[in-house]
C-alpha cells in the first residue's frame, strides 16, 4: 500500500489540506474535533478497498480558517461544494464525532452524491437527561483518559508529546471546535427535526464506554434516521476508529458491501 | 493621583478546605458552600466599607461583575452601585464592569448605567469587560465570539448614549431596529469609560484608539506585566500620534497598610494567601477556554500561563509582595512603592483593593484609614495629566 497523496483544494475561497490514498469507490472521511493530520491505520486498511479522502475541515489543522465559518451548517454546505468541485459521486461518507454531525447535516441538506452514510459516535443531537462530558473543562490528561476506554492505550497516548507545530494546530482545532460547538454544546436543536430526510443506507457506530457522548445517544440517532442500523463496540470509548480499528474497519466494509 | 477603592465582595466565610474536594472556587464549586445568613452580613459589611471610603476621601468606589463563584459576589453589580449612588454623596461610582459579551440584550447596560448616572447625578464611571474565561463556562456564551460580541455591544451602547433615538443598530450578533434608550445619561456625551484588562494586545490597541482614549486598568498583575502592558499602551498611543496621559492608566492591586512593615505582613498573610490560593484558584481550562484569546494572544499569554503554572502552588505573602502582586507595609513603605512604580510606569489612578480574601472588617477599616490619612496625601500630587485628554470624533 503506497503512501497517501497530500494535496490542497480551494473551495468557497478556503484552502483545505487533503490526504488521499487507495483505489476504489470513494470514501470521504470527516474527522472529529481533534483534527486529522495523519494517515491513521483506519485509513490504511480502508484504502485497500476504497479511495479514502481525508480533508481537514476549514478552521482545522493545515486548512485555512475562512471568515464565513460560524457553525456546522457552514461546514455541511462547504462539503457539498467540495464534493461537487472534486466531481465525487456514489460516495461512502464516514464521519466521526464532529465529522458525524457534519455528515448528518450534509445528508439532510442534499444526499444526492452519497451512496452510504456511516456515523461514528456523531455529535449533533441532544438527549434530555443524558449529559455529555464537558470536554472543554477536561485537562489534557483527563481528555485522553476520557476518550479512550483502554488503559494501555491511555498510557501510550499520554506519552506522545506534540511538537510546537502540532501544539499550535491543536490550539487551532480547539478554537474552531468551540466556535461551532460550544453553545448549544455539540448539537443543533434543529437537526433532529430533519434527520428523517436522510434517504441513504445509514450505519451508526458507538463505543459502549463513550464518556464524551454517552452510548445512549446511539439508539436516539438510530431512531431518528429511517432504516438505519446501530452497532455497539464493546470496551471502546469515543474514538472507535482509533481504539478498535480492526473491528471498526470490518463493520464499515461489511456495511458498505451489503448496502443496496 | 486619583484613588479609588474596589471591592470584590468575596464569600469570606468560605470553607477554605473546599479544595480538598473541588479544583476551583468557580463554576463548579457547589453553592451549598454559600451560607445565606453569613452572606447577608457580608454584603452589608462590604457596602459599609465602600461608603466609609467615600467619607475617608477616596475619589471613587468600584464594584464589578463575576458569576457563580466564591471570589466575588456581584453577579449583578448594578444592585450594589444603585445602593452606593444613594448612600454616597461625593465620590465617583465605578462599575468595572459589566461583561458585555455575556448579554443577549446589551442595551440593558446602556439603560442601567444611564439610571446610575442619573441617580448619582453624574458620578458614574462606566466599565466594560469581556468577563474572565470562567464566565463563559458558567453562562454558556461562546468564548470564540467574545471579542466580536464585546465590540458590537460597546458600539451599540455608545450609539444609544450619543445618537438621537430612535436609531438602528445592525451587527452580526446584535441587531436592533429601535435604539432609543431612556433615560439618557447625565454626563455628556457619556460617562467616562474604563477598560479593565489582563493585557490582551487587541484590548490595548482598541482602547487607546484616538476616538476612544479610554482609561486602561491593569488588574491584579505582577509589576513586570504592569510595566510591559502599560508600556505597550503608551507605545500604541504614540503610534496613533498622541502622548498618553497618566489619567489614562490605572493600576488595580490589593493593598494593605499597618503600623509597621512587620505588622502589615503578619496581619495580611493568611488573607492575601487565601485570596490568591483559594478564591482565585482555577485550572487553565476554566481560565482560558478556546477562543477567549486569539491564537496570536494565546501564543504570548500561553507562555505567561505556563509561567504561572510553574509558580509555587501555594503563593506566599513574600512571593506576591516580591512580584508586586500585593502592596503591603507601613504607610511610608506603601507610599514609597506606589510612587516608585508610578515613576516607572506612569499611571495616574490607583484602584486599591483594600479588602481581599478573608481580611476581616477591623483590619480592612484600619488599613483604609491609614491609606487615606497617611498614604494618599503623600502621593496625591504625582500622576496628574500634563494636558487634557481630547477624544477625536469617530467617523
Amino acid at each position: 500500500m503506497s503512501e497517501p497523496k497530500e494535496t490542497y483544494e480551494t473551495v468557497a475561497g478556503c484552502k483545505v489540506h487533503v490526504l488521499r490514498g487507495g483505489k476504489g469507490a470513494p470514501l470521504l472521511f470527516l474527522h472529529g474535533g481533534r483534527g486529522a493530520g495523519i494517515w491513521l491505520p483506519f485509513f490504511k486498511s480502508l484504502a485497500e478497498k476504497y479511495e479514502v479522502i481525508v480533508p481537514e475541515h476549514p478552521g482545522f489543522g493545515r486548512s485555512d480558517t475562512p471568515d464565513w465559518l460560524d457553525n456546522v451548517g457552514d461546514l455541511a454546505n462547504f462539503y457539498l461544494s467540495f464534493i461537487k468541485q472534486l466531481g465525487l459521486k456514489e460516495i461512502n461518507l464516514v464521519g466521526t464525532s464532529l465529522g458525524g454531525w457534519i455528515g448528518a447535516d450534509l445528508a439532510v441538506r442534499n444526499s444526492g452524491a452519497l451512496r452510504t452514510l456511516t456515523l461514528v459516535a456523531p455529535a449533533g443531537i441532544h438527549v434530555n437527561g443524558v449529559p455529555k462530558g464537558d470536554l472543554f473543562l477536561w485537562n489534557p490528561e483527563q481528555t485522553v483518559r476520557n476518550l479512550f476506554a483502554d488503559e494501555k492505550l491511555q498510557e501510550f497516548a499520554l506519552k506522545q508529546v506534540p511538537d510546537e507545530d502540532e501544539r499550535k494546530r491543536q490550539m487551532k482545532n480547539a478554537l474552531t471546535l468551540a466556535k461551532v460547538g460550544w453553545q448549544p454544546r455539540l448539537y443543533d436543536p434543529n437537526l433532529r427535526k430533519w434527520l428523517h430526510r436522510i434517504d441513504r443506507p445509514t450505519l451508526v457506530i458507538w463505543g459502549d464506554s463513550d464518556k464524551l457522548i454517552p452510548p445512549a445517544y446511539g439508539p436516539a440517532y438510530r431512531d431518528l434516521i429511517p432504516g438505519s442500523k446501530l452497532e455497539i463496540i464493546k470496551a471502546c470509548g469515543h474514538v472507535p476508529h482509533i481504539e478498535k480499528t480492526a473491528e471498526c474497519v470490518a463493520l464499515v466494509s461489511k456495511f458498505i458491501e451489503g448496502a443496496k | 493621583m486619583e484613588f479609588h477603592m474596589i471591592h470584590l465582595m468575596p464569600f469570606a466565610e468560605l470553607d477554605l478546605d473546599y479544595d480538598k474536594k473541588y479544583n476551583s472556587a468557580w463554576v463548579t464549586l457547589p453553592n451549598s458552600y454559600y451560607d445565606p445568613a453569613k452572606g447577608a452580613k457580608l454584603y452589608n459589611r462590604y457596602m459599609d466599607e465602600l461608603v466609609y471610603a467615600d467619607a475617608l476621601g477616596f475619589d471613587g468606589v468600584c464594584c464589578n461583575e463575576h458569576h457563580q463563584n466564591a471570589y466575588g459576589l456581584m453577579p449583578i453589580p448594578g444592585v450594589i452601585a444603585g445602593a452606593l449612588a444613594r448612600e454616597t454623596k461625593r465620590c465617583r461610582i465605578a462599575v468595572l464592569g459589566r461583561a458585555l459579551p455575556l448579554l443577549t440584550y446589551p442595551l440593558s447596560v446602556a439603560e442601567e448605567y444611564a439610571m446610575l448616572d442619573n441617580i448619582s447625578n453624574g458620578r458614574l464611571i462606566a466599565g466594560f469587560v469581556r468577563g474572565i474565561g470562567a464566565e463563559y463556562h458558567s453562562t454558556g456564551v461562546n468564548p470564540a465570539e467574545s471579542h466580536d460580541r464585546f465590540h458590537e455591544a460597546h458600539d451599540l451602547i455608545l450609539q444609544a448614549w450619543t445618537k438621537p433615538g430612535p436609531s438602528v443598530y445592525e451587527g452580526k450578533y446584535y441587531h436592533f431596529d429601535y435604539v432609543n434608550t431612556w433615560p439618557r445619561p447625565v454626563q455628556q456625551p457619556h460617562p467616562p469609560i474604563w477598560i479593565p484588562s489582563q493585557g490582551s494586545r487587541e484590548t490595548i490597541e482598541w482602547s487607546a484608539h484616538p476616538t476612544r482614549k479610554y482609561t486602561y486598568l491593569q488588574t491584579f498583575s505582577p509589576v513586570a506585566q504592569l510595566k510591559r502592558f502599560m508600556g505597550l499602551y503608551s507605545e500604541q498611543c504614540e503610534k496613533y500620534g498622541y502622548q498618553v496621559q497618566p489619567q489614562q492608566l490605572g493600576w488595580a492591586t490589593p493593598i494593605y497598610v499597618s503600623d509597621t512593615d512587620e505588622a502589615a505582613v503578619r496581619e495580611a498573610r493568611p488573607h492575601i494567601e487565601a485570596f490568591y490560593n483559594k478564591f482565585l484558584r482555577m485550572p487553565m481550562e476554566m481560565l482560558l477556554p478556546p477562543g477567549y484569546l486569539s491564537l496570536a494572544s494565546l501564543a504570548s499569554v500561553g507562555d505567561k500561563a505556563r509561567a504561572a503554572a510553574a509558580r509555587p502552588n501555594a503563593l506566599t505573602v513574600e512571593y506576591v509582595m516580591e512580584q508586586g502582586m500585593f502592596i503591603c507595609g507601613s504607610a511610608d513603605t506603601v507610599a514609597q512603592k506606589l510612587e516608585h512604580h508610578q515613576k516607572e510606569v506612569g499611571y495616574g489612578k490607583i484602584i486599591a483593593m483594600m479588602q481581599f480574601g478573608t481580611l476581616p472588617h477591623d483590619l480592612t477599616k484600619r488599613s483604609m484609614e491609614l491609606f487615606a490619612r497617611k498614604v494618599m496625601p503623600k502621593i496625591r500630587h504625582i500622576g496628574a495629566n500634563s494636558a487634557p485628554v481630547v477624544v477625536e470624533a469617530a467617523e
